[in-house]
């Protein structure tokens, strides 16, 4: 009971101490509002203004047409070039595309021939590739069809193929780098403020006056959890609500309460992670430069960047032990696809089982290093 | 003490005064350090600057030296206007500086020998005399037996020492010294001093001018100025000033010098006896040691304090005393012995000791950013007084302890005394048996010391609580009811003061713990020379052979050795500090490996069901085609409801279902296009796209091959296509990252570095030697940069390998001129940082602020991620004037195209159009002096 109540008091000592520091209040409002909201718009995987050539070796009204059919806001208006600058303008990365028409295409075509067309990509460019190559070819294979056959249906085969996105109709990247954005947010945040908690703490020489009263390193280590995890839980709600909700109007289709209860359960282990770092290092400008390498990781292995599939077998491995990487797979599949704790329970219970194991290991770290302040 | 005596004043060199301050004002913000002072300070003399913390002192001396920008009013030194550059460039190896704070322009990474050694290639001495002045200071100071000592490995007197080799190693005739001896022992301390005199013997025209807090000290020097708030309150010879306010120390003749409102309701301290026949013990430890590592800080303490008694504990920064306080706390378990408080063991973990104990840490250790209140509510309830009791307490104390008017201020706002007196409340507010105080007066003014104790005498005597107090100023010590006076670890003596003083038949306590410390080095060291006289010995050797004025190399060979002596000195720093240079070395490789595997666009492996309601040959031919399309598609078991495919894809299962409908096959054989729906998680925008790609792919494959025998003929008017994967032809992500990331890498790193290395010496304040120095901007700027260029060049080494080794991706194109863009990009980048250590003042603004300076922009608009064609507007202005993008063009260029130099070289021309850009926005905002 006493314990409690001294956490309850160390921790309200600690929110008090937090809204003091404008700079940092200032940081967690920017970061957990604007800077998703830029993000989540800023960015994106589509294709968007791609840079396109055509040579036209045809000089046919076909080709001509063909050369019309691409236009902003996917594509730029196309540029044509000579064959023999082909290789010079993708080497100096002026366009992502060069098409090129072969001589006879309108001729070939209209005796039922299949003529080949070339479409030179600048495969360096990973995101946009792939998927600008396929529009390219639908766009002029749809833009042949319809122009020869004088009708403006599509061509239809045997098979009529539907697609459904799933859990995300449109395809709107914002819903998905918006999450994402929070969730990196999230990690990066708790373990700054965290960390940083605990090397002011130190240096003000302030750990070493509650040392030498009735308290526990470990009531003091877990006052400083829960007040850090309330600022930082109040701050996602808030950008969960006015950010992805009002202002991306992303749909949250499972149920909220159990996504914030896997939130809790993460961040035992980002908290851990911030009282850890604090503890190793000596100064706050050590704690920065660990930061940077550490948080790197954890966001860009966790799977919210690219696929966890796409990482090689044995890494994959490894990411298994990464709590960010469960994280950003249970939100997934409580936001987008409405799954209820049957779908992520094998998660929460990584989650938790990790990070509660670092907790107390960070724990035990703590007290140690205290126990060896000079 | 050995006292040099006002000196004959015809010895100086001319009646000139050494310098002279009209009006001078310096304010910090809102608070104003110097309000309007005037004063000339003779020259050829030692000068004191006396007052306690927080007066201007330390502003005033940073002035002089050159070091601080003057703000308002006039100052002249050595016979000029220290505001005017030209003026301080010539005269600035005339003048030597040591900052406040023990080491605070040493490198604490360095050895000795390479600190001073380091100031003497600033100042421009040749090669082989540097050598020998260098040994010949070290012999002198009684640094001789260990140069090669890291400076942070030293005690605070010998930190001071080579300080004052720093100060000295090019001859000054101006020596300023700021609190050169708060902190250090009094052996250490007149060590100090003899030194200091044997120097003006040998340099009889050099000026000194010294400020001290130490009121004691100042007594025996030529001319003295006391300060307070800002103002000059009196100035002359101590025994004038003395014998003004009819007192007989200085530390009295201050107080008297005080204006009326600060001295009200100050007397003269008078501490009642303590009642006799209390036999309680308090405190009793036993052979109490503590080792960290093969270092022993506190060697066999033994002690046993009375109940009620106030136990002083003297000695110097770093002789243990804060050690065995904590071990007497709990706060550190002892490696051997025991210590009991009130008949209990103090082990760590033990909360009843702790209620009875009150602690005040060296430091202030409140929290500053809560009010006076806030503070002492907390306390309470951390140790469960109940409210009611709580309130009451906190309303006594606060009456008592003066604090009712800053009930609401927050505590680091109060003045040193305050803070204090609030540290002392807090501490008592539980009404412990016990206090420990570590250092509670450090930087408090005289009167507010006196009040302070006032209060430890009445809870002593009145309210029978122990006090445990350590201090280094000695008229403290002469209060306590005992003391014992510790060094290196071990208590040398322990009595009350005035036995102290009468067993070792000194004059005053001071010299009673000097005679306690020779003996103990003289047991210690029997058969070696004492390091105290051999130093004095020496000294005067050095004085009297003191060399010409050497002969300085002029121009640009100046300037180039200390550009050198800059780059030394930082290779050297990095060399030692493990977390940055795994941060250089380790990061990269790391960073690299992370990003290599960590951003990839390769979507593969896709898990997939089928859910056929169909079951019939075509359907099967139909499935079988996706299954076979390997490595894209994998095949799970197959679904038997719509709600199972649901509950897959929800649960992140599968990625992918094919959904068949009934009567698939007739109605393909009837030509009535029967409808198959894939559903794609698109939970993942780009992975969503993508697979939905590969769906119409497969698709459009299936109805094109004749083998499956569902194609109902080849389609009307269609092109085939030719796709041509340039610069990757297997169209992998390895092959576009693996050369990207160096960019990145080598933008992060080597800024980060550079910035830090920067804003380092501003935080922790070496970088005075640069203001005090004749250093210029460039040459400092540039020997910083070059031993980061050379890092960023290694890093360049390490990613090539890594990225052939670990992911197999060659450079196809010039490796040579790869290797000189990467030369000038490291040059931009470090450039950069030197950019953004302009502006920032604080280690983790400088990290902070440089990785996302130079992360965003390398992300989003250098085409990273997007290619630079594709960008609009400001983004693409942004892409167009960032180096990055330059370089990420050659490094991809020559990794992937396979480009010639030829190429390169509009990339080459543009990055060496930056260097010059950044060195100048970094000198325009590098300044010379302290704001």
């Amino acid at each position: 009971m006493t314990s409690l109540l001294n956490i309850f008091w160390l921790g309200i000592k600690e929110i008090r101490s937090l809204l003091s520091d404008w700079v940092m209040v200032l940081f967690v409002a920017y970061a957990f509002t604007l800077a998703i909201y830029v993000q989540a718009t800023g960015t994106s995987s589509e294709v968007n203004n791609a840079s396109i050539a055509f040579v036209d070796e045809d000089g046919s009204a076909l080709s001509k047409e063909l050369t019309n059919a691409f236009y902003p806001p996917r594509f730029q208006t196309p540029r044509t070039i000579a064959a023999g600058e082909v290789d010079d303008a993708m080497d100096q990365g002026r366009f992502m595309f060069v098409v090129v028409i072969p001589p006879l295409l309108e001729k070939d075509l209209r005796a039922g021939r299949q003529p080949d067309i070339q479409v030179n990509i600048d495969a360096t460019a990973m995101q946009q590739a792939g998927i600008g190559a396929n529009y390219i070819k639908n766009i002029i294979n749809d833009r042949i069809s319809s122009i020869l056959s004088r009708t403006d249906t599509p061509a239809t085969g045997p098979i009529n193929l539907v697609i459904r996105k799933m859990f995300n109709p449109n395809g709107i990247s914002s819903w998905f780098i918006s999450v994402v954005a929070i969730i990196n947010q999230i990690t990066l945040l708790t373990v700054v403020l965290c960390g940083a908690a605990v090397i002011r703490e130190r240096e003000h020489g302030t750990l070493e006056h509650l040392l030498v009263m009735p308290l526990t390193p470990f009531e003091i280590a877990l006052a400083k959890v829960w007040a850090n995890s309330v600022v930082i839980l109040l701050a996602t709600g808030v950008s969960l609500l006015l950010i992805v909700h009002m202002a991306l109007k992303v749909l949250f289709a499972g149920s909220v309460s159990l996504w914030f209860f896997g939130v809790v359960l993460y961040l035992f282990f980002a908290t851990a992670l911030g009282i850890f770092l604090g503890t190793i290092s000596r100064s706050m400008a050590q704690f920065a430069l660990l930061i940077i390498l550490v948080i790197l990781s954890l966001m860009l292995l966790s799977g919210g960047n690219t696929p966890v599939e796409s990482q090689p077998e044995w890494l994959q491995y490894i990411t298994f032990f990464l709590p960010s990487r469960h994280f950003v797979s249970f939100s997934q599949v409580i936001i987008y696809r409405g799954g209820g704790i049957e779908a992520v329970w094998p998660q929460f219970l990584m989650v938790s089982a990790i990070g509660l194991g670092f907790f107390a290991y960070s724990l035990a770290i703590f007290r140690k290093s205290i126990a060896a302040t000079k | 003490m050995t006292s040099s005596g006002p000196r004959d004043s015809s010895s100086a060199a001319t009646d000139r005064p050494v310098v002279s301050i009209g009006k001078v004002t310096h304010r910090y913000g809102r608070t104003v350090a110097l309000d309007g002072i005037s004063l000339d300070i003779p020259r050829g003399l030692m000068v004191g600057i006396i007052g306690p913390d927080g007066v201007g002192k330390s502003t005033l001396m940073a002035l002089v030296a050159g070091s601080k920008k003057l703000q308002q009013g006039r100052m002249t030194v050595l016979d000029g206007d220290i505001a005017d550059l030209q003026h301080r460039r010539r005269v600035c190896p005339q003048i030597a500086y040591m900052p406040q704070g023990l080491g605070k322009n040493l490198y604490l990474e360095l050895s000795v020998r390479d600190n001073v050694d380091f100031m003497a290639r600033l100042f421009g001495l040749p090669s082989a005399e540097r050598s020998t002045r260098v040994r010949e200071l070290l012999e002198a100071t009684g640094l001789g037996p260990f140069p090669d000592r890291p400076a942070g490995k030293l005690s605070g007197g010998m930190k001071q020492k080579v300080g004052l080799c720093g100060a000295l190693v090019h001859e000054p005739d101006l020596l300023v010294l700021d609190e050169p001896t708060t902190g250090v022992d009094p052996l250490s301390r007149r060590q100090f001093w003899t030194l200091i005199d044997d120097i003006r013997a040998g340099r009889p025209g050099m000026s000194v001018v010294i400020s001290t807090s130490y009121m004691d000290e100042a007594q025996r020097w030529d001319w003295i100025v006391a300060m307070d708030a800002g103002r000059v309150l009196a100035t002359g010879t101590p025994a004038e000033l003395m014998k003004k306010t009819g007192t007989s120390d200085l530390e009295q003749c201050f107080i008297a010098l005080l204006p009326e409102e600060k001295r009200r309701g100050h007397k003269a301290l008078t501490i009642p006896p303590r009642a006799s026949g209390q036999t309680e013990i308090a405190i009793d430890a036993k052979g109490l040691t503590r080792r960290f590592g093969n270092f022993t800080a506190v060697d066999h303490v033994t002690l046993s304090i009375e109940r009620g008694e106030i136990f002083g504990f003297l000695g110097s920064n770093g002789c243990g005393k804060s050690t065995t306080m904590k071990m007497l706390t709990g706060l550190l378990p002892p490696t051997e012995g025991s210590a009991t408080l009130f008949g209990q063991s103090v082990e760590a973990g033990s909360l009843e000791v702790r209620k009875n104990l009150g602690y005040m840490t060296q430091a202030f250790s409140l929290y500053g950013e809560l009010t006076v209140r806030q503070n002492l509510v907390l306390d309470a309830r951390l140790y469960h007084i109940p409210p009611e009791k709580a309130k009451r307490r906190i309303e006594e104390l606060i009456e008592k302890f003066g604090l009712g008017p800053h009930l609401d201020s927050l505590a680091e706002e109060l003045p040193m005394g305050l803070r204090q007196r609030l540290s002392l409340a807090v501490a008592v507010l539980h009404e412990p048996e016990m206090l420990i105080l570590d250092e509670p007066t450090s930087g408090v003014d005289p009167v507010a010391r006196d009040s302070f104790w006032e209060l430890l005498i009445d809870l002593s005597r009145r309210q029978g609580v122990t006090i445990f107090v350590t201090t280094h100023f000695m008229n403290e010590g002469m209060r306590c009811d005992r003391i014992s006076l510790m060094n290196a670890g071990k208590v040398l003596a322990c009595d009350a003061p005035r036995a102290l003083i009468e067993t070792r038949g000194a004059a005053n306590l001071e010299e009673a713990f000097i005679g306690c410390m020779e003996d103990a080095i003289a047991e210690e060291n029997s058969g070696r020379e004492s390091e105290a006289k051999g130093a004095t010995n020496a000294t005067a050797g050095v004085a009297a052979t003191a060399p010409p004025a050497p002969s300085r190399p002029a121009g640009f060979r100046l300037r180039l050795g200390r550009l050198l002596a800059y780059s030394n000195n930082e290779t050297m720093q990095i060399l030692r500090d493990p977390v940055r240079l795994a941060f250089a070395f380790l990061g990269s490789a790391l960073l690299m490996l992370v990003f290599g595997f960590g951003i990839t666009t390769d979507i593969q492996n896709i898990r997939f069901a089928s859910l056929d309601l169909d079951r019939s040959p075509a359907s099967r031919a139909y499935i079988e085609q996706f299954a076979g399309s390997t490595p894209y598609f994998i095949s799970g078991p197959p679904l038997g409801s719509s709600e199972e495919a649901m509950g897959k894809l929800q649960s992140d299962e599968i990625s992918l279902v094919i959904e068949i409908p009934p009567d698939f096959g007739r109605n393909l054989r009837r030509g009535s296009r029967p409808e198959v729906m894939a559903q794609v998680d698109g939970a993942m925008t780009f992975r969503g796209e993508t697979v939905a790609q590969y769906v119409q792919g497969v698709h459009n494959t299936l109805l094109q091959d004749p083998a499956n025998g569902l194609q109902t003929g080849a389609r009307k008017y269609r092109a085939n296509f030719q796709e041509r994967f340039m610069y990757n032809p297997t169209f992998e992500s390895v092959y576009s990252m693996v050369p990207s990331v160096p960019a990145l890498l080598l933008v992060l790193i080597p800024a980060i570095l550079m910035t830090v290395s920067i804003v380092r010496e501003k935080e922790l304040g070496s970088i005075i030697n640069f203001y005090v120095t004749p250093t210029g901007r460039l040459e400092y700027l540039l020997g910083k940069q070059l031993p980061y260029i050379v890092i960023g060049m290694l890093n360049f080494f390490i990613l090539v390998v890594i990225s052939l080794v670990v992911f197999g991706v060659p450079i196809k194109g010039s490796f040579l001129m790869l290797t000189l863009c990467t030369l000038l990009y490291v040059t931009a980048t470090t450039g950069i940082g030197m950019v953004t250590s302009t502006f920032t003042s604080s280690q983790v603004a400088a990290v902070f602020v440089t990785a996302i300076v130079t992360i965003i922009p390398t992300i989003q608009f250098s085409g990273l991620l997007q290619p630079v064609s594709t960008l609009e507007g400001n983004a693409r202005l942004v892409g167009l004037i960032w180096p990055t993008t330059y370089y990420m063009h050659s490094s991809v260029g020559a990794y992937t195209k396979g480009i010639g130099a030829a190429l390169m070289i509009q990339d080459l021309v543009f990055l060496v159009c930056c260097i010059p850009v950044l060195w100048a926005v970094s000198l325009i905002g590098l300044r010379k002096q302290e704001k």
